[in-house]
């Protein structure tokens, strides 16, 4: 069984390692969130931005070609055509009402790549809310139009310029200035990390991804599990909403797939669970990517999205259980799985999902498998890399 | 006896704790810049174990930390440091860091080595209380560890009674709602929270930190509590010191006297 105990782990993961400075304010969330979030008004509001806003439920569509290919029956979940392009979307619209219900004024967050910022600053117009987006200065250089897409939509984007100044140093400076600013401003933070509640209120508003494909595997198989459920994990929550009610349903095989970077044990990672050992970051004990003295080691990934040093508690849970199986793809395997996703289905894919795709190349299964593929989010924004890798 | 219960039994008032972080500005300052924080008339030394993300702190002690990786200092060779500190450090030596390097050494061997070189304390921000009750006051305990926790301006009363209840040395009172750093001035606001908590009557003393710099903000600060803690201001005198014993000395006794 995968569930969370009261104070915050999943098993011997999670919980809420934060200064005193930061109890208030995780205290305050923790107790309001489940009432608020399961209370009717709220509910209500969420589906309708869901429905009408993101353009959810987000297709499940049979992939013939891929499956031809790949000799399995393989269904794509369609995150990539949700609004601002990603899931991440879903997310921040649950937490923007739950802030705005908080009576919260002012919005935070961090990005990697730049798709979390653009779903918190979409929100934040959308609610009037004001918006400040921390992001590490090298990723700033790197997601250039996602800097300015974020600037379009009002929001403030300031650069973490300590440490090595990609996603982990934004969350650093982001939890910095919630300890700055504890009273009038809510955090959105972008992944299943964090502190509790962080983790599991997260991954409850990702959860719709799996709720829909139940409901539409079954209106199409006749059933409501597939056999695999694929996905990218940086943090891991389009890894987590695509596997939510997947996790007590052992027949299911829930893949997880990480970042390898330039090879798994090539200095240039990000595969956690091959690399990591017990650690504390951002909040969480989890699966930490660190040096024997414990000082968090910068991962890599072609795909800025992916390249965190830890993963979410949840994920180093199913890790630890071996309910999940996790697997790793190279840089290079990923950018050849999104241009053949692109030539056999006219879909360009995120980098990030594109490893998920690479993952069939390493998984066994039989020809009459169910597969569900969560397509976390579309290649628009990786147009640069795609081009400067250029083997297509 | 431990010597920040012996400290605090000899004195109440005007104390004044030093925090530095370990390895900077150079790897082997440590010991000479313990050695002259004490020659200059502090009470407590607080050596920073440096750490790459240390989320409670502002520029200032982030830069020094990220210096301190880079000269190569870690817990074991801190350790290595401190091996014979109490032949020439008479005071009171805090370690203040973050968690995941103490998980990585293991919790039980640093206690260990804390014991061994003659360490009295400690301060892990991100220790929540309950997790040192469940998981590491025994250890803490069996090795005469003085475990500090801090409290804000936003932490209950209800809260601030159960930490007190639960603390054996002193409770670190964060200035303001922020992360560390050099500020000029002490607000009307913070001064009526340092008069809240005054009139708690808690059973431990009460030092305040973050954003003490000067002779100024210090006597403020101590005459409220028990005295203060200087981080950030101190830093930056590493940074800019010729000769480091006299810049320590001079400073340290500058916020003293007058
Ligand atoms: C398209 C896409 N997929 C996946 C991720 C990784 O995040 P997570 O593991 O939280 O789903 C990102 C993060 O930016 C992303 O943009």
């Amino acid at each position: 069984m995968i569930r969370i105990d009261e104070n915050g782990f999943y098993g011997k993961f999670g919980g809420a390692f934060i200064p005193e400075m930061l109890y208030p304010n995780i205290e305050e969330l923790r107790e309001n969130y489940l009432p608020i979030i399961n209370s009717e008004e709220f509910q209500v509001e969420f589906r309708h931005l869901l429905k009408d806003y993101v353009g959810r439920p987000t297709p499940l569509f049979l992939a013939e070609r891929l499956s031809e290919k790949y000799k399995a029956k393989i269904y794509l979940k369609r995150e990539d055509l949700c609004h601002t392009g990603a899931h991440k979307v879903n997310n921040t619209v649950g937490q923007i009402i739950l802030a705005k219900k908080l009576g919260k004024k002012r919005i935070i967050a961090e990005t990697g790549a730049g798709q979390h910022g653009v779903a918190t600053a979409t929100v934040c117009a959308l609610m009037g809310m004001d918006c400040t987006v921390y992001m590490g200065a090298v990723d700033m250089e790197r997601q250039k139009p996602n800097v300015e897409r974020m600037r379009i939509l009002g929001a403030k984007v300031v650069p973490a310029t300590s440490g090595s100044q990609t996603l982990k140093d934004a969350t650093n400076e982001a939890m910095r200035q919630w300890i700055n600013n504890p009273v009038d401003t809510h955090y959105i933070i972008g992944s299943v990390v964090g502190p509790h509640p962080y983790p599991e209120m997260v991954a409850k508003f990702q959860s719709v991804i799996s709720e829909e494909i139940k409901a539409q595997l079954l209106e199409k198989e006749g059933r409501e599990n597939p056999d695999m459920v694929i996905a990218c994990v940086g943090g891991g929550s389009n890894a987590a909403g695509a596997f939510y009610h997947y996790y007590n349903e052992p027949s299911v095989r829930l893949i997880a797939v990480e970042a390898a970077g330039l090879g798994i044990f090539s200095g240039k990672s990000a595969a956690t669970t091959s690399l990591g050992k017990l650690g504390i970051l951002h909040g969480s004990r989890t699966l930490l990517m660190q040096t024997e003295d414990g000082q968090v080691v910068e991962p890599h990934s072609i795909s800025a999205g992916l390249d965190y040093p830890g993963i979410g508690p949840v994920h180093a849970h199913l890790f630890d259980t071996g309910r999940g199986e996790f697997v790793a793809v190279e840089d290079e395997d990923a950018m050849v799985a999104g241009i053949e996703l692109s030539r056999l289905e006219g879909i360009i894919p995120a980098i990030e999902s594109a490893h998920a795709f690479s993952a069939l190349n390493q998984l066994s299964y039989n020809p009459s498998d169910i597969i569900v593929i969560n397509l976390s989010g579309r290649g628009d924004k990786d147009l640069e890399t795609y081009i400067k890798w250029g083997n297509y | 006896m431990n010597r920040i219960d012996e400290l605090f039994k000899k004195k109440s008032e005007n104390i004044l704790s030093i925090y530095f972080t370990a390895g900077f500005p150079s790897l082997e300052d440590t010991l000479p810049i313990m050695k002259a924080i004490e020659a200059a008339g502090a009470d407590i030394i607080e050596v920073g174990v440096p750490y790459s993300d240390p989320i409670a702190d502002g520029p200032t002690i982030q830069e020094s930390n990220l210096v301190a990786l880079n000269n190569g200092m870690s817990l074991r060779k801190l350790f290595d440091q401190l091996a014979d500190m109490r032949k020439e450090v008479n005071l009171p030596v805090i370690l203040m860091g973050y968690l995941n390097p103490v998980v990585q050494f293991g919790v039980e061997k640093f206690c260990q080595k804390c014991q061994e070189v003659g360490v009295d304390g400690l301060i892990l921000p991100d220790l929540p209380m309950s997790q040192y009750l469940t998981e590491y006051k025994e250890i803490f305990d069996r090795y005469e560890l003085r475990n500090t926790f801090l409290i804000s301006p936003q932490t209950s009363e209800k809260r601030i009674r159960e930490i007190d209840s639960h603390t054996d040395g002193f409770i670190y009172m964060v200035s303001s709602a922020s992360i560390t750093g050099a500020k000029a001035a002490l607000s009307a606001e913070q001064l009526a929270y340092f008069e809240r908590v005054r009139l708690m009557g808690l059973k431990n003393p009460r030092l305040i930190g973050f954003g003490i710099s000067d002779n100024a903000t210090f006597k403020t600060a101590a005459s409220y509590s028990h005295g203060a803690i200087i981080g950030s201001a101190f830093i930056n005198v590493l940074k800019s010191a010729e000769d480091q014993e006299k810049a320590v000395i001079e400073y340290i006794q500058g916020v003293i006297n007058n």
